[in-house]
């Protein structure tokens, strides 16, 4: 029995764990105002808040609720569009009335709710944020422009009025952006007492981490299945001791995106991570998930591998690890036993000299998958690259390394002659194919410009190269 | 000016058809369709589909009662397959349970035996074996072959168009619930109510007045619901006539991307001929239209192409010949543009590329050849108006174009891996159906006895905004308060024999009918007004609820003048009815004047590209549009910038390939459309002093012209990358994706040609 607020009351559902939150909503809870237009996370139309307590106040996430299993709700508050209206439209409801900016209307109640995530979680009233914040949604009709003024103009309204610092959903209530229920949300949670404790998964049981790619891939599979739901983000996913950054598996896109640690010691992860899928999709895409996916093309895989990151597996209570390098065997083929989740994902914490840098490239900039992936990880010492660590994706049938470029590297002055050498070895140690990414010859010529791109962002070889490329 | 639609779309409570409450006893359709591009149907067994617990029947060609034929221009599409397969994602079987799910399982469980045959993909190859939709046409005027002579600079070329997924986010669907007799009630998703009508009686056996179709509003349509929303009604009125129950059908995002139609494919030759100055003289054309496996629009849209082929501009000596090839592929079908941009985006192609040989800016040519007041199109009809000028010029000021292009200049001289690209994209759209008689429409109005109006016309909401103008025109015609206003549902038994809610038409012919309906209800009100204030009826004006008699505010009000009208025994209803007037086309000489006028309109589009990554921005672009007197200036802005985006997209992002006739991209995650990061920044500004006598209340039409600014994303792209690249030639094959661009700046290293990588491109596409 799953026990869990949904907008604005208690219920209790008897369903198999796997079933889509979606279904639900729309089907058993007649909550039609969640629509749904491609059932893969690329749309959010189907947006949803997953909302639970966290120290001691309530915390919020937009999600998908096509690729969210019902079994992941359980003493969680679930807010559908019709959660948020009240009795009249809401500021941001009467912003978009007024600027046109809702023409068939169909993604419009997935802007509204990827919105009040952002109001609920906001550090400040920033439009660029908030244009991120919603950048999941997909609209075919308005061409953006005015669901950009209605942002624009709605938090024009609130900015002088509510204090980023106050505690948000009362000052949100007080400002109609909100309805009132949400203020007794953790009282009613609280009455469902804790969640029952989870132990390992029964062999058959097929384990949901983020459920982002799953949830495309076997879907007709998992609607009726009795899923194992991995225990959503860990108190700490991200933690850093005198030699190591571990990552747990469980960690998501968005907690990588926002890590204090990570930024601090590699630097550039926040850019790097905000070309990886739409916050809703990050809010729940987990390490473990899109190592485990084997994707070619992975992102989080190909930053962990120019990291030369080292994974942890555990089953029950045996645990083992090996380089995350040897973890892939070849197309969508593990070195995974049965039972095994990733328990953790580990990185030598790089030193001062250390730099490093992800590319990616695909047919739309943002929140698609790339046609090639590629991070650099280097270290100098007086003037040479000590050390090189590189990786790509979408140019072999797993994520790969790339140990003849950072053979190549090590020893080298960081020039423009260099990258272009080295570029021309990334170009003869790969086996792209053609697909609709792109063809392999594409491929083969991305890869080398990307490194031309890593040296260019981290050595500002521009003058080197472009003489290169006139002569 | 407002848009009631807008308001219960914020709070999710509009109802779409997936929306409606199930009906007692419903059922769930699936289809089984072809996932080979051309067979035999060698063996066809359901019974596995038929002892599926849940499953209640298993519907082929056989059990079709009437016709196995959706076909509307040419009778050459069966509902479902029978003998063969000609695409893949053509329906074969229907399964109904009582589950989606089961349905799907249903259909997955037939066992199907196929023999392959070759398939045709490729539209020239098509064409080059005789298998045409329809015979060719040539649109001509002056003399072409003389006129090459004259001039200074011919050049000649290709250019490929790709096709364009619509991506409505509400998929195909339709409910159809059984009523008494034989009659069925048809809730669609469909542009074209009376459309699905006609089909529906026609497949089943059945007279139109045993069918009801009615339509609240679309998920988006974008001209992906004008034939192609029939099959699924049918799909659905055969399984609910057959069980005498409630069904459902809606497709899946992959069905739909698989099954149904998109933006045609085009490949083109162009050859212009100007004079030293850069004058055309004479343009060339042949479009290969890839039209799929039926028929469906393409013939239309293939003269719409051919009336479009010289875009905005006056061209003497023309010649353009549309082949509409028949291939193994989803019928390809209307969208936004109908044709018109594939040719226009040719003679932009044709204009860049004399303008590169002559080493003049494209901007140059393009303006010297803007058709002006007066000026033929090939077709014969003159414009009407100089807007096409007035728009360009007013582009040029209003957004300083001379000092975007130094600036871009500027920035590419201190810039080596970045540049910077300018594009000028004028847009000349006839408004009009080209098949004259589909352009009329009617309207139905009823004035109930408190004073609250109710209006019902032949178009349909999709979006577009035309409820919100209907609205505006009944509350102005009648001179009462919105308020009071009702738009309803499109419905057959209304408003019948409507044509589709397409061609831009929408708001000008339905608006025109209400305009006519309001008016003469009005006239019967003003006579009562008349007697009731005891003077005559020409001193009767209504506003804003009141009636004016002899200059002054009366006392009396709309409900009772209603009232009164109604105790007298007047009738407070009309239906009225209106047709284009004076427009004729003769398709024996092709010429004629097909349109009701033209709407016109420039932007300049801005982009920079990385030159190292082979990505790109579209910067900014610039507008003006040419909307008449706007009707709903909420509206038509959305229009502009919606139809903008849209285009830009066609040039750019939106890749739709196939393999050996199965589609590649058929989810969101393999067919990307434009997001909220990647759109431009949009100054959209309307013509002034631009009002058109020629449509209701001086509007202009808007749903389509905008998209076309779009085409000036390509150009402006080419432009800067012809920055890093000027010993290239350039190449016109949209969209340009990051793929072209590399290759274009760097392909050269793969020590290939640059037709050979060009080609390397375009292979895996085929």
């Amino acid at each position: 029995m799953l026990r869990f607020a949904l907008n604005d009351g208690l219920v209790e559902v008897e369903a198999s764990s796997g079933l889509p939150t979606l279904d639900y909503l729309r089907d058993e809870a007649g909550l039609t105002g969640v629509k749904h237009a491609c059932r893969e996370g690329d749309c959010g139309s189907c947006v949803v808040l997953l909302g639970q307590p966290e120290n001691g106040a309530m915390r919020y996430r937009a999600v998908t609720s096509c690729l969210l299993p019902i079994g992941a709700l359980d003493r969680h508050h679930v807010v559908t569009i019709e959660g948020l209206n009240r009795r009249n439209l809401t500021p941001f409801q009467s912003a978009l009335d007024a600027e046109g900016a809702s023409q068939c209307g169909f993604c419009t109640p997935g802007f509204v709710v990827s919105f009040a995530g952002f109001l609920l979680t906001a550090e400040r009233w920033d439009e660029q944020a908030a244009i991120e914040a919603v950048a999941g949604n997909i609209c075919r009709c308005t061409g953006y422009a005015s669901i950009i003024r209605a942002m624009a103009s709605t938090l024009d309204r609130i900015r002088n009025r509510i204090d980023p610092a106050e505690p948000r959903i009362p000052a949100l209530v007080r400002k109609t952006l909100l309805p009132e229920y949400f203020l007794g949300i953790p009282d009613l949670l609280a009455n469902l007492g804790p969640a029952p404790s989870k132990k390992f998964p029964s062999p058959s049981q097929v384990m949901v981490s983020g459920g982002t790619d799953l949830y495309v891939q076997r879907l007709d599979e998992l609607v009726t299945s009795d899923v194992f739901v991995l225990p959503p983000s860990v108190e700490t996913p991200i933690r850093v001791d005198d030699i190591h950054i571990y990552l747990a598996g469980a960690a998501t896109a968005e907690d990588m995106k926002t890590s204090g640690v990570l930024a601090e010691r590699i630097g550039a992860i926040d850019r790097a991570m905000s070309l990886m899928g739409s916050l809703p999709i990050r809010h729940r895409a987990t390490i473990a998930g899109n190592i485990v996916n084997a994707s070619p093309i992975g992102d989080m895989t190909v930053i962990l591998l120019a990291l030369d990151a080292e994974i942890g597996l555990i089953v029950e209570d045996t645990r083992r690890s090996l380089p995350l390098r040897d973890f892939f065997l070849g197309y969508k083929e593990l070195d995974l036993r049965p039972g095994e989740m990733v328990e953790w994902v580990r990185i030598t914490a790089p030193g001062d000299a250390a730099v490093f840098n992800f590319e990616k490239i695909s047919k739309r900039t943002h929140l698609d998958i790339a046609s090639v992936n590629t991070a650099a990880s280097l270290r100098l010492d007086r003037g040479r690259i000590a050390h090189a660590c590189l990786a790509a994706g979408g140019v072999a049938p797993i994520p790969m390394q790339l140990p003849q470029t950072a053979d190549y590297l090590c020893g080298r002055e960081p020039t423009a002659e260099t990258a272009i050498m080295a570029a021309d070895v990334a170009r003869s140690e790969i086996t792209p194919i053609s697909d609709v990414r792109g063809s392999a010859e594409y491929k083969r010529l991305l890869l080398g410009q990307l490194i031309l791109a890593h040296f260019n962002v981290l050595f500002d070889v521009e003058e080197g190269l472009v003489k290169e490329a006139t002569a | 000016m407002s848009n009631r639609e807008i308001a219960p779309h914020t709070r999710g409570e509009s109802m779409f058809v997936g929306d409606l409450p199930d009906p007692p006893g419903l059922l769930h359709a699936a289809v089984l369709a072809s996932p080979v591009p051309h067979a035999r149907i060698v063996r066809l067994d359901t019974t596995p589909a038929a002892e599926i617990d849940g499953v209640e029947c298993v519907l082929t060609a056989a059990d079709i009662p009437g016709e196995n034929q959706i076909g509307g221009i040419v009778h050459d599409e069966p509902l479902l397959a029978e003998g063969a397969v000609h695409f893949v994602g053509q329906p074969i079987v229907v399964t109904i349970a009582d589950t989606p799910r089961r349905a799907r399982e249903a259909a997955q469980a037939i066992v199907v035996e196929y023999d392959e045959l070759p398939g045709i993909f490729d539209p020239r190859q098509a064409a080059a074996a005789g298998s045409l939709i329809v015979p060719s046409r040539t649109f001509s005027s002056g003399n072409v072959d003389e006129a090459w002579a004259s001039c200074k600079v011919v050049v000649e070329g290709h250019a490929e168009s790709g096709g364009q997924e619509h991506l409505y986010l509400e998929t195909q669907a339709a409910l159809v619930v059984p009523q008494e007799g034989r009659r069925l009630r048809i809730v669609s998703s469909t542009q074209a109510p009376t459309a699905v009508q006609r089909i529906v009686a026609r497949v089943l056996g059945l007279s139109m007045n045993d069918l009801e179709v009615d339509v609240a509003r679309l998920g988006g349509a974008f001209g992906g619901k004008e034939d192609q929303a029939t099959p699924w009604a049918a799909i659905a009125a055969l399984a609910a006539s057959i069980l005498r129950r409630p069904v459902r059908i809606t497709l899946t995002r992959g069905e739909d991307n698989r099954m149904t139609g998109k933006r045609h494919p085009y490949s083109s030759d162009f050859k212009i001929g100007l004079d030293a100055e850069g004058r055309i003289l004479a343009y060339e054309a042949t479009y290969y239209q890839n039209a799929g496996a039926a028929a469906d629009l393409s013939p239309a849209i293939l003269e719409r192409s051919l009336f479009h082929a010289t875009g905005s501009y006056f061209v003497p000596n023309v010649r353009v010949t549309g082949l509409s090839c028949r291939t193994n592929l989803p019928p390809f079908t209307a969208f936004r543009g109908f044709g018109a941009p594939q040719a226009m985006f040719v003679m932009e192609s044709a204009i860049v590329r004399a303008a590169e040989v002559m080493g003049i800016p494209p901007k140059v040519i393009q303006q010297m050849n803007l058709i002006g007041e007066g000026d033929a199109f090939p077709y014969g009809q003159r414009a009407q108006e100089g807007n096409a000028r007035r728009a360009f010029n007013e582009v040029l000021e209003r957004y300083d174009v001379a000092s975007l292009e130094n600036e871009v200049a500027e920035f590419n001289l201190s810039h080596t891996l970045v540049k910077r690209g300018i594009a000028m994209m004028p847009v000349c759209f006839g408004i009009s159906f080209t098949s004259t008689f589909l352009n009329q429409a009617a309207a139905l109005v009823h004035v109930y006895t408190d004073g609250s109006v109710s209006i019902s016309t032949g178009a349909v909401e999709m979006g577009q905004g035309v409820n919100a103008k209907m609205l505006n025109v009944a509350a102005h015609s009648l001179g009462v308060d919105p308020e009071r206003i009702i738009v309803e549902t499109t419905n057959t038994l209304r408003v019948a024999n409507t044509s589709p809610t397409a061609a831009s038409s929408g708001a000008d012919m339905n608006g025109r009918a209400t305009e006519i309906a309001c008016r003469s209800i009005i006239e019967r009100l003003r006579k009562v007004a008349a007697e009731i204030l005891d003077t005559t009826v020409d001193q009767i004006t209504i506003v804003n609820d009141r009636v004016m008699a002899d200059g002054k505010t009366s006392e009396l009000k709309w409900e009772r003048l209603v009232s009164e009208a109604y105790l007298r025994r007047v009738s407070l209803s009309t239906q009225a009815h209106y047709a284009t007037p004076k427009i004729h086309f003769d398709r024996e000489t092709e010429k004629g004047e097909p349109f009701a006028y033209h709407a016109y309109g420039s932007a300049v589009v801005e982009a920079t590209v990385d030159c190292l990554r082979g990505t790109y921005t579209i910067d900014r672009v610039g507008t003006v549009h040419d909307a008449g007197r706007s009707l709903n200036p909420l509206v038509d802005m959305g229009q502009l910038e919606g139809g903008l985006v849209q285009g830009i997209g066609w040039m750019t992002v939106e890749e739709l390939l196939f393999a050996d006739g199965r589609n590649l991209t058929d989810t969101l995650s393999t067919y990307k459309i434009p997001d909220i990061l990647g759109v431009p920044e949009i100054e959209g500004h309307f013509l002034e002093d631009a009002d058109n006598p020629n449509a209701v209340m001086h509007s202009k039409a808007i749903g389509e012209p905008p998209f076309m600014y779009g085409i000036g994303a390509y150009f402006a792209i080419l432009d800067a990358m012809k920055a890093f690249r000027p010993d290239r030639k350039t190449f016109f094959h949209a969209p340009m994706t990051p793929e072209r661009v590399l290759m274009f700046l760097h392909g050269d290293r793969l020590q290939a040609s640059t037709e050979e990588i060009a080609e390397a491109a375009t292979v895996f596409q085929r």
